[in-house]
């Protein structure tokens, strides 16, 4: 799946004329499969659109930079939840990245086989963990721990910045994600220590030939090998964490409001959804909830799409550098 | 061996259903009380084998929906119908209240020794804002000799659309105009100040984590989880406990304004024992049922319900109907048509 993002045109042998009539129907096989996934995806942005017409007509483009929610007097605007989602998502990734590709780069570089097998089951296990259960820890354990501990810590170190201003409640921007942090490191770890296992050796025996130190090696020869699909395990853990839910809304304080402080509290798209839905009963309320998933849709579709341009960018600089 | 049994079961389950068909009655709804319609329907199943009600309990939202859309064959609500939602329903819809639920104030204040009282003075100020500190005089007035430390108040309210907030600002509304001007009614509000905790769990989490938090739970939450729980003034000036004692009183007291359609609130309903943040929870009946056979069923539920299912009603902590409310709804089950 990963190794699909690297090019879409990989297996464009496919295509050679005077194949077999077995080949031409695994070949029409596994183009419908393929297509599907574009038609599913079709229909859910129809769907969508359909089903959020009436705010669309009463709020227009003005939802997406709106900042009130009031249910009973039905002003909505979903900024307060675009920005939540965002910054919890960013603030995850920020953490998840580093600290998962070092698990990886050390699992399949650098530790002995003995503990990198377990420590593997282990890491793929944590990503197998239902969310509800990450959103108990974080309220028994996390919350307490940044009420008590991080965040005095955090503001007394770092309180001239306006991130970590504030009263410490323990759940807030923070929580959210640090949470968000843990549950997708497990991603970014086991993508990405399948692909750094899958540099050939010969590479890194070059490099270390010419007198490398280890951390030189992994730079010079692993890291840029297997880019591509590093990339891949960061989308993958990108789109976990946009729309994480339950674990989300269990620790973020699920407040609509837009504060620079990470230890304020927020809100986030999916989180209002799973919140508010059941017992939303006019139509104009439920259809507008509606609209705040196809903003969701949109913005990871637009997130991705920008994610894999930058990272494109970086890289092939890096190349042409080298 | 799992499976084993499971195929056996499964097949089991074939065989007597080719036995006797029972009858399946679908509905969908509240959530709050869950708990007791489960135990009521698998009592009713077990008495009468050829009738199967299937209960969803998908909220109240949810249930008002499908019942108006008649995709299923009765719904539950925490909180009546308004005039719209009714004018929109395919059928009319006949509110049939089953039990009672008080929604009650808990705090966590480390320095407290006894439980606290709460106006709805009080009550109102902390949930809009102006009262910000656990030593304001508001809150001395009503609690003589209480230690009260000069902390901010955090306030914590469902984050999820719910019957519990309906029912607690419900009764915001009533004592304070600036609430009901500002904030208003609904399953979930735009709150003035604090924090959101998913469900009751999550309410009660953040309470009971942080020092100096006050929120609001279902009494029956509360009861289990022996959480503190404070006093509240009713509209006769008395500070009561809820209890399921305080909450049917209330519905007593209110019974004598009910209308025929038995859409109230009876939040800060008058009596010196009546507990003021209390509410009913709703069946959605169908006034025109077309099946006979399931006009039948319901309505004879319903008079079960009314009679055996009440007393099976307090072991699960949920107050029973005041006897003056069993006897207008009994006569009001002849409305039902099949």
């Amino acid at each position: 799946m990963v190794r699909s993002s690297i090019s879409p045109f990989r297996f464009a042998a496919f295509h050679r004329p005077g194949v077999s009539p077995a080949d031409r129907f695994f070949r029409a096989t596994v183009f419908t499969v393929a297509m599907s996934v574009l038609l599913i995806m079709g229909v859910i942005a129809f769907e969508l659109v359909r089903n959020s017409r009436l705010p669309i007509a009463k709020f227009g483009w003005g939802f997406l930079w709106g900042t009130t929610w009031d249910p009973v007097a039905e002003r909505f605007g979903a900024l307060p939840f675009l920005y939540g989602t965002l910054v919890s998502s960013a603030l995850a990734l920020l953490i998840a990245v580093p600290v998962g590709l070092g698990v990886a780069i050390f699992l399949s570089e650098l530790a002995p086989r003995w503990l990198s097998d377990p420590v593997t089951f282990l890491v793929e296990l944590l990503a197998a963990i239902p969310s509800v259960i990450y959103g108990l820890v974080g309220i028994f354990v996390l919350v307490p721990l940044i009420r008590n501990s991080l965040e005095p810590l955090l503001s007394a170190a770092l309180g001239f910045l306006p991130f970590f201003q504030g009263a410490p409640y323990g759940v807030g921007m923070l929580t959210a994600g640090l949470l968000l942090a843990m549950m997708v490191v497990p991603f970014v770890v086991s993508v990405s220590r399948e692909i750094l296992m899958a540099v050939p050796h010969s590479q890194r025996e070059a490099v270390l030939s010419l007198g490398a130190t280890q951390w030189e090696m992994v730079r010079i020869a692993v890291l840029p090998y297997a880019r591509s699909g590093i990339m891949g395990s960061i989308f993958l853990a990108l789109a976990r964490a946009l729309g994480e839910t339950m674990a989300v809304t269990m620790v973020i304080g699920n407040r609509p409001e837009i504060r620079l402080s990470l230890f304020e509290p927020g809100y986030t798209m999916a989180a209002v959804i799973a919140n508010e839905f059941t017992e939303a009963t006019s139509d104009l309320y439920v259809q507008t909830l509606v609209e705040i998933g196809l903003v969701l849709f949109a913005v990871t579709i637009l997130v991705n799409a920008l994610a894999r341009l930058l990272i494109y960018n970086v890289f092939t600089k890096v190349e042409v550098r080298e | 061996m799992k499976t084993i049994i499971a195929t056996g079961l499964l097949v089991l389950n074939l065989i007597g259903s080719a036995w006797a068909e029972p009858m399946l009655i679908n509905g969908a709804g509240a959530t709050f009380p869950y708990p007791v319609y489960s135990k009521w329907f698998d009592e009713y199943a077990r008495i009468n084998p050829d009738i199967h009600i299937n209960y969803q309990s998908i909220g109240s939202g949810g249930g008002i929906r499908q019942a108006s859309e008649q995709t299923v064959d009765f719904g539950a609500t925490d909180g009546p119908m308004n005039d719209e939602q009714m004018g929109k329903a395919k059928v009319k819809l006949l509110h049939f209240p089953t039990v009672l639920g008080a929604v009650v104030p808990t705090y966590n204040l480390p320095e407290a020794q006894t439980d606290l009282n709460f106006t709805p003075q009080v009550l109102a100020g902390i949930f809009l804002g102006t009262i910000t500190k656990w030593n304001d005089p508001e809150i001395a007035k009503a609690n003589p000799g209480a230690k009260l430390p000069d902390k901010i108040i955090i306030v914590v309210h469902r984050s999820d659309g719910s019957g519990t907030t309906y029912v607690w600002v419900d009764y915001l509304s009533k004592v304070s105009p600036e609430w009901k001007e500002k904030v208003g009614v609904g399953t979930s509000v735009n709150w003035p100040v604090g924090l959101g905790g998913k469900g009751n769990e999550g309410v009660a989490g953040l309470v009971k984590q942080t020092p100096y938090a006050i929120g609001y739970v279902e009494l029956i939450y509360a009861e289990q989880n022996k959480m503190p729980s404070g006093a509240v003034q009713n509209s006769d000036g008395k500070f009561v406990k809820a209890g399921l004692d305080a909450v049917t009183a209330a519905a007593a007291a209110a019974a004598k304004a009910m209308p025929a359609d038995f859409r109230v609130s009876i939040t800060n309903a008058p009596g010196e024992k009546a507990y003021p943040i209390t509410s009913f929870t709703w069946l959605l009946i169908p006034e025109k049922i077309a099946d006979p056979k399931k006009g039948k069923a319901i309505t004879g539920f319903l008079k079960w319900m009314l009679k055996d299912g009440q007393r099976l009603a307090p072991e699960l902590l949920y107050a029973p109907l005041p006897k003056e409310v069993v006897a207008m709804e009994e006569k009001a089950i002849g409305q039902v048509k099949y």
